[in-house]
């Protein structure tokens, strides 16, 4: 790690003055939990609940090749994508592993913007500007606020502040409009499993639309939710988390993300691995396991099989709506059907778990 | 500041330890149960177990950490609170009442005399949040 002093999002002050517990991730230093991560989380699945997303990074991607270039770098097929509409995709070494998950926006015919994770940030905006050439990119991540509202109060709450119906706005769609007064690109989509947007508003707007929300939504029981929060919720849906589940050293198929990667679109940087590997069937898959004995499975604890070495937990932690001990793991392919009995070694002690049906909680997303 | 209760002993490693007769009761502070936050998990001996002054006898987990629950005085364990195999949040909810973890009865008494005072923890606080 460096020892760069850490980046402060636009609400950093206001989660100091809510009381926000501050730790440093990606470089950020952001909430991790206000009241408590249980508490939060509830409030997420119950009410409604508002994130500072405001440290992801945006890249606007513009020019007669715009299509083109994000085509040479996602999986996903960009020419699928309708002004309006975001796409989820992922951002592929040659061999098939992962540089970065991202959601691409088609802002007009030939522009788009890509969403990327914080930590990846400087890393990601490289990689396109190096591989991705014949489009003129611009990092707008500092410029950028996002805030996300998720739970199934979240359309209601910004329906009531938004100058436009957005119930009108499906899912993975997006519209522009103001929030409170604040322009913003409506988008609804989400990290969590519930119904909700995410609000990108210029950085310098983004404090008086969080105080908005926070006001207007009282009634509903809004809270600001913390990164401790967001982890548990998307856990419960098994959603990847870049450095935890995937990284430089998963390819996309094993991650399970098959569904956005598009080799009949033509060619995109490691498409010719991954099309190699679907061919010959991923060696290892991601996949959801619950502990029968009590005890927490961690990132990196070790997957057994009658004691024999199977896989790594990548992700893991109690779920607070579905009640259980529940964990993300790499395991063998011929040990990756739902039921298989597992164990995962805690302490030098191999606990009991099983694979089980994903997402662990029901999503609630408002399918369009 | 967090609550110290007079009546108690304590570790560096924020273990309380109160004496009933002859034998100890433990669990974790005030201060460690607001630094871990939700408490979601916790792993405790066995009944007849032996444990050992300064070394860990246990496993309490919040959401985002594991931490290592380190004995205050060597003996036998008499006594494991069995209530927070099913609700660990009772470390949360009343950190030295029903959230108490074990009893020890100890094997070398001396090793009371070794642990903080009331004002040495608070004095041990104090420097920590420097």
């Amino acid at each position: 790690m460096s020892d760069a002093p850490l980046k402060r999002t636009p609400l950093h002050a206001a989660h100091v003055a809510a009381g926000a517990r501050m730790v440093p991730f990606g470089g950020w230093d952001m909430p991790v939990q206000y009241r408590g991560i249980l508490e939060e989380h509830r409030t997420v699945r119950g009410a409604v609940g508002l994130f500072d997303v405001s440290h992801m990074g945006e890249f606007e991607c513009e020019g007669a090749a715009a299509l083109a270039a994000l085509q040479s770098v996602t999986t996903n097929d960009v020419a699928a994508l309708k002004i309006g509409q975001v796409q989820y995709s992922v951002f592929c070494y040659p061999n098939g592993t992962i540089v970065d998950d991202l959601t691409v926006y088609r802002l007009a015919p030939d522009r788009y913007m890509v969403t990327v994770n914080a930590s990846n940030l400087d890393k990601d905006y490289a990689w396109v500007t190096d591989h991705a050439t014949s489009a003129r990119w611009r990092n707008v991540s500092d410029e950028t606020g996002l805030i996300a509202v998720q739970g199934p109060k979240a359309e209601a709450l910004v329906g009531r502040l938004a100058d436009r119906d957005v119930t009108k706005i499906g899912y993975y769609r997006f519209a522009r409009g103001a929030v409170a007064g604040v322009a913003a690109l409506i988008s609804r989509t989400g990290y969590t499993g519930e119904d909700g947007f995410e609000l990108y508003t210029a950085a310098a707007d983004t404090p008086r639309l969080w105080a908005a929300l926070l006001d207007t939504g009282r009634a509903d029981g809004v809270a600001p939710i913390g990164l401790g929060a967001r982890d548990t919720l998307r856990l419960e849906m098994k959603y990847v988390l870049y450095g935890n589940d995937i990284d430089d050293t998963t390819n996309a198929l094993e991650a399970g993300l098959g569904w956005v990667v598009k080799p009949a679109k033509g060619d995109f940087v490691g498409r010719d691995a991954l099309e190699k590997i679907r061919a010959e069937g991923v060696r290892r898959r991601l996949v959801g396991i619950e502990m029968v004995d009590k005890a927490i499975a961690r990132h990196g604890y070790p997957v057994q099989k009658d004691g024999r070495a199977v896989g790594i937990v990548t992700s893991g932690s109690y779920g607070p709506s579905v009640d259980k001990y529940i964990a993300m793991a790499y395991v063998e392919t011929a040990l990756a059907s739902v039921g298989t009995e597992l164990a995962v070694e805690i302490r030098g002690q191999a606990k009991a778990a099983r694979v089980v049906r994903t997402p662990f909680h029901p999503s609630r997303v408002k399918k369009a | 500041m967090a609550n110290v209760p007079k009546d108690l002993k304590y570790t560096r490693e924020h273990e309380w330890a109160k004496q009933e007769g002859d034998r100890v009761r433990v669990g974790i502070t005030a201060y460690a149960q607001e630094q871990l936050g939700d408490v979601v998990f916790v792993e405790l001996p066995k009944v007849g177990a032996k444990v050992t002054a300064s070394k860990n006898f246990g496993v309490v987990e919040s959401v985002k950490a594991v931490s290592d629950l380190f004995a205050p005085v060597s003996g036998e364990v008499v006594e494991i609170n069995g209530e927070l195999s099913q609700k660990p949040e009772t470390v949360n909810q009343d950190t030295y009442g029903r959230g108490w973890m074990i009893v020890v009865k100890p094997s070398n008494g001396g090793e009371w005399d070794q642990l903080l005072t009331p004002q040495q923890y608070e004095e041990f606080l104090a420097q920590a949040a420097h």
